[in-house]
């Protein structure tokens, strides 16, 4: 009983370091967010707790930067991402899994072959069509190249073939052509998996760094990571600043992990499975 | 494979307009791409002009290049320093979040969160934690250390650098483990638990060779994605890679050398190809290695 006890304090201990490990880097970041710039943020030993906590950080780094302007950038792109990789994903999903035709082998191969082209190494051939279609430094140059993404498109296809077929029989016995079946009886079917790819559609775009980088070069259209990068690069000195302007980066996924953690934990497990 | 309905229930055209906005995104922005690199690695090709053929001379170049060698020393080093932690401490993490306790799902989530962050969002908060002030030094000094200039040494930077990927992966991975730990058959665990082996021993003869295909699977993942770490040497180094470029990577390197208007873009193609086939025979290599064991 007492060694029952014992490891399950121990367990706990453990849990709880690791907990400081993961969380505490965060908290370090809110809380140097939150402190004045009279207050010594050097201090020893350090302080978590800001002393006279304020908001004057959100504004000043939005007057050295438009971070508010960079973040409307990133939601734009991410919102745009996630629109095209639902309809995208399932639409080719559901052709992969439910449609009979000729060269159904060869179309799931070159979403197979695209899974295996790393995105690090045709960044520069990417950024030269973007430049010869005169769409570089724009968003829509942003979105582009994730716009469908290959493993997307094999989960749906997937989750469609998971599906029974008696009911989409039936309805073609009913007269439904193929559009009607995937709209009104397939899709609704496969909710779950559409959440998944709409979750990290979202986050894949919002997180997105070198892509970005690469293809922006007016300030102007920075998304909010290239922003960070380059308020880091100038502002270095002031680590309050920076520390407001991660914030402002991590919350809305910390928001929407803590409204969805399910669809994400499932995300990890059917991606790295099939992948 | 699946069932499929054995009456004509579509016209020719339709699986093809369901395909197109797929097949047109991988094609065009995937493919195609990857086909021009290929092309244009034996190119001269710089950013304002498409150049001209040169033959294998961009991979001679790049023989006897020592920011090359530089880079592939470090991205090298990069995966046979990372990824023994990210096979070892995520599945340790993941067996100490398994089963029920109360306030197990908190943890878990908790431990998750570093995933979700963009990786320059958490390289500022690592960057600021372990400056030359920051709450390491602070840390390190209450305990009665001297202050270590992490940022500052080419090695210590570069060491720092991975510790942030491995620190950043530590969930993902630990819910890939939570998976498969989910499937092993819970009688073999009673089984040899009747037979009278300890905890330590049915891990060893039960839970690890059951979770062996996935460890593998996390080696293969882990090595290729360290192979091309990019963003987090990037940020903590920045663009030029640290003291005397020493931390640059392969991927900053093909990133520095094609961008911007004067780059070379046939050259960094080149490098992109090499860095594709290291990348393609490290996974094949660590594949292989499993299956070598299994004889």
């Amino acid at each position: 009983m007492v060694m029952r006890v014992m490891r399950k304090a121990l367990r706990y201990l453990l849990l709880l370091a690791v907990l400081a490990l993961t969380i505490g880097p965060f908290l370090w970041q809110l809380s140097t967010s939150f402190k004045g710039t009279t207050e010594d943020i050097y201090t020893s030993p350090p302080r978590l707790l800001p002393r006279h906590p304020t908001l004057h950080n959100y504004t000043a780094v939005a007057d050295i930067i438009p971070v508010w302007h960079y973040a409307l950038n990133s939601l734009k792109v991410a919102l745009a991402s996630v629109v095209t990789n639902l309809a995208g994903a399932s639409m080719a999903g559901y052709a992969l899994a439910r449609l009979r035709f000729r060269g159904r082998r060869v179309a799931m191969l070159a979403f197979l072959l695209a899974l295996l082209v790393p995105l690090e190494s045709i960044v520069i051939a990417q950024f030269t069509m973007m430049r010869e279609l005169g769409i570089n430094n724009t968003l829509t140059a942003v979105v582009l190249p994730g716009a469908v993404g290959s493993l997307n498109v094999l989960l749906m296809r997937n989750a469609f073939a998971a599906l029974p077929m008696e009911v989409e029989e039936a309805a073609v016995i009913d007269g439904a052509n193929a559009w009607q079946r995937f709209a009104r009886i397939a899709l609704p079917s496969v909710r779950g998996t559409l959440a998944v790819v709409a979750i990290f559609a979202f986050m894949g775009a919002w997180d997105d760094f070198l892509w970005p980088l690469i293809v922006l070069s007016d300030s102007d259209h920075f998304t909010l990571t290239v922003g960070l990068n380059f308020l880091h690069g100038t502002f270095q000195q002031n680590p309050r600043l920076v520390a407001a302007g991660t914030v402002i980066a991590v919350a809305p996924l910390v928001v929407l992990f803590a409204c969805l953690q399910r669809y994400f934990f499932r995300g990890v497990g059917e991606g790295a499975v099939k992948s | 494979m699946m069932p499929a309905a054995r009456i004509r229930t579509h016209r020719a055209i339709t699986p093809w307009l369901f395909l197109l906005p797929g097949l047109g995104v991988i094609g065009a922005f995937s493919l195609y791409p990857f086909v021009t690199t290929v092309g244009r690695a034996f190119t001269d090709a710089r950013t304002l002009s498409p150049g001209h053929w040169v033959g294998l001379r961009n991979f001679q170049d790049i023989w006897q290049d020592e920011e090359f060698w530089t880079a592939l020393g470090n991205s090298t080093l990069y995966v046979v320093l990372v990824v023994p932690f990210t096979v070892l401490l995520p599945l340790l993490l993941a067996l100490l979040v398994q089963g029920r306790l109360p306030g197990i799902g908190f943890f878990r989530s908790a431990f998750y969160l570093p995933v979700v962050a963009s990786m320059v969002v958490v390289a500022l908060i690592w960057e600021w934690m372990l400056d030359d002030r920051g709450l390491v030094n602070g840390i390190l000094r209450l305990l009665g250390g001297g202050r270590v200039d992490f940022l500052g040494d080419a090695w210590l930077l570069l060491l720092s650098a991975m510790a942030l990927t491995v620190w950043k992966g530590l969930g993902y991975y630990m819910v890939v483990y939570l998976a498969a730990l989910a499937n092993v058959p819970h009688e073999l665990h009673e089984a040899a638990a009747m037979d009278g082996a300890g905890a330590l021993r049915r891990f060893l003869s039960v839970t690890l060779p059951a979770l062996r295909p996935t460890m593998v699977l996390v080696a293969a993942l882990s090595s290729v994605s360290a192979f091309k770490v990019f963003s987090e040497v990037y940020l903590l180094a920045g663009p030029n890679g640290g003291p005397a470029g020493r931390d640059t990577t392969l991927v900053m390197l093909v990133q520095r050398t094609g961008t911007g208007l004067g780059g070379r873009t046939g050259y960094a193609s080149a490098l992109s190809l090499v860095v594709f086939v290291i990348a393609l025979l490290l996974m094949l290599l660590v594949l292989r290695a499993n299956r070598e064991e299994d004889r």
